[in-house]
């Protein structure tokens, strides 16, 4: 345990609060640790050290003035894909390496609002495309609990942040499990919410249909605390809604919550889905192991646990990765070299400048994906592709609807297998896909869905992923919250020092 | 599927990027194992099924429009390759 002087949200506020510590001296404390430990960590693609300072000192002004919230004060990271005014925001490109946003992002708007700290920008795979934070045109980060492996992606430099004890909490987003899957691989909590709580204006889109803003955090409370500030319909993101709850936090009290039954008054035990189609073939047995004990911890909790089937998981690979590179074919046909990024000048032809733009600026997995895009949105293709894959896309849908008439939550792994070593699947796209499979369906059909250290196989994190109902994040994160109440693998922390 | 030389010649075409010799043969062989792995849907009966587009269900949205105040000029073109006065300046776009 290295968690000297190191705080949850939680914990900083009590902090902040009663004057124990002031949010200058609180984030001078993790601008020291990422100078001590981000050189073999690689977790910031940016640190805002002068900023982080004066948002600091704001924020003790605020907190004495009695003007404070949960996360005033506290230091947080944002990923690099999340536009902050006046802070490059690269997306791990070289495209966008010198790219300075002229707006926040709604999310960066509403932590800036209550007083949070910005301690930097979080290291991600090129514009959020990849599983593993290698595809980051600058460095690969390195997983906190072993420095040869991956911290899983594309959200990996929030997830090694956290881990590492460089920022409190973080901000990411998933597309088809860069939340989850590297918080996940770290040990951490990672919550993505359902499509549309959180608004995804000033996030830097990839495919627009599943991208979602979400938290990573050091445990449930703290997770809920963030998205209380976040979540919420925004005029300038039309898909996005109405939060239903006006606190995700406050409920959180350790017991696993129970369902109404109906025209009864009574209140039974809550039940919980055990998909077989998410223990697939080729999960490692130390993760079916964690996983499946921690079924066992729930079903001692009091929940009611009875597997259930979802036939069409076997169509979710290939449903999105046709369906998420089209959208990002047309979102990043943005990238021509005219307004903003990288361009190249040594033509006087427009589209040779245009190609070359293109060719010098990304790099090979989002070339991969855009080519795939414009191949299955192409005139000869469309119906056998992009067609199929939206109707591939309801069944996906169907399926879930059907289970959440019978169970109130789904439990699977997160990610079949633990943090993979550095380079090892970089040669083969196919099998870095295969890595997302039990989180891509959850994008496919816009749930909100939780991942929460459940145990470790090979001395690695394993992560257990919980899955609701649109806009049942106030369920889910009691469950994971009862959950984590009962067990000690989220208080693990890596050695750093 | 094997995709030939030529289609990942007409894909990066359609996409706008310049591949170099080698890249064109990475991609060649890299897509079309990852087109292998799409032939699975062709068997999936989608017959009568609606396709998806959004996975949450909405309707179009409606807000007051009001006048607003919009980017600052300076912010916005300190971003650009180059610029001429108040423009983005770009190459020669229309041929004889």
């Amino acid at each position: 345990m290295d968690g000297d002087g190191l705080f949850t949200i939680r914990q900083a506020g009590e902090s902040l609060a009663n004057g124990e510590i002031s949010s200058v001296e609180l984030t001078r404390t993790y601008l020291d640790r990422i100078d001590r430990l981000d050189g073999r960590v690689k977790s910031f693609i940016t640190v805002t050290a002068e900023l982080a300072l004066q948002q600091a000192q704001a924020a003790d002004g605020r907190i004495a003035a009695g003007h404070s919230g949960p996360l005033t004060g506290v230091p947080a990271q944002i990923k690099d894909v999340i536009c902050t005014k006046g802070v490059p925001t690269t997306c791990g490109s070289r495209m966008l390496e010198h790219y300075v946003p002229v707006y926040d992002a709604t999310v960066a708007e509403r932590l800036f609002a209550q007083g949070a700290v910005l301690l930097g920008k979080g290291n991600t795979d090129e514009f959020a495309m990849g599983s593993s934070c290698e595809n980051s045109a600058f460095f690969p980060t390195h997983n906190p609990w072993e420095r040869d492996r991956v911290p899983g992606g594309s959200s990996g430099g929030g997830a090694a942040a956290v881990a590492a004890g460089e920022a409190v909490y973080a901000l990411g987003s998933d597309t088809g499990g860069s939340v989850r899957q590297p918080a996940s691989m770290c040990g951490v909590v990672g919550l993505k919410p359902t499509y549309g709580l959180v608004s995804r204006f000033g996030l830097v889109a990839y495919a627009s249909s599943f991208d979602q803003i979400g938290v990573i955090a050091q445990n449930v409370a703290d997770a809920a605390l963030v998205l209380n500030t976040i979540a919420g319909q925004d005029h300038r993101d039309s898909t996005s809604l109405p939060r239903p709850e006006l606190d995700y936090a406050n409920h959180l009290m350790g017991d696993l919550p129970t369902r109404p039954l109906a025209n009864t008054g009574q209140e039974v035990a809550i039940r919980l889905g055990v998909p077989e189609e998410y223990f697939v073939e080729g999960m490692q047995n130390g993760v079916r192991e964690a996983v499946q004990g921690a079924i066992g911890t729930l079903e001692d909790l009091g929940a009611s646990v009875q597997p259930v089937s979802l036939p069409s998981t076997r169509h979710a690979l290939a449903c999105y990765y046709i369906l998420a590179p089209s959208e990002c074919s047309a979102n990043l046909a943005r990238y021509d070299g005219v307004k903003y990024g990288y361009s190249y000048q040594d033509t006087n032809d427009v589209w040779e400048a245009m190609e070359q733009t293109r060719h010098q600026g990304f790099g090979p997995e989002v070339k991969r994906r855009i080519m795939l895009g414009a191949y299955a949105l192409s005139a000869g293709y469309y119906d056998a592709y992009y067609l199929k894959a939206q109707q591939a896309r309801t069944l996906i849908r169907r399926d879930f609807d059907r289970v959440f008439q019978q169970v109130d939550a789904l439990v699977t792994p997160t990610s079949p297998v633990v943090a993979f070593r550095l380079g090892e699947k970089t040669d083969d796209p196919v099998e870095m896909y295969l890595i997302d499979v039990c989180t891509l369906p959850v994008n496919i059909a816009g749930l909100p869905a939780i991942s929460v250290p459940c145990g470790f196989s090979e001395g690695l994190p394993v992560g257990l992923q919980l899955i609701g109902p649109h806009l049942s994040e106030k369920r889910l994160l009691a469950i994971a919250h009862a959950y984590e109440k009962a067990t000690e693998w989220h208080k693990a922390r890596p050695e750093m020092e | 599927m094997a995709l030939s030389r030529t289609e990942v010649l007409q894909i990066a075409t359609l996409a706008r990027i310049a591949l170099t010799n080698e890249e064109v043969e990475l991609f060649r062989e890299q897509l079309s194992e990852i087109l292998d792995q799409f032939e699975a849907l062709r068997g999936l009966d989608t017959s009568g099924v609606p396709p998806t587009g959004h996975a949450v269900d909405l309707q179009a949205v409606m807000r007051e429009d009001e006048a607003q105040d919009s980017l600052d000029l300076e912010d916005v073109l300190r971003n650009a390759p180059r610029r001429e006065r108040e423009y983005f300046r770009v190459k020669a776009v229309l041929e004889e």
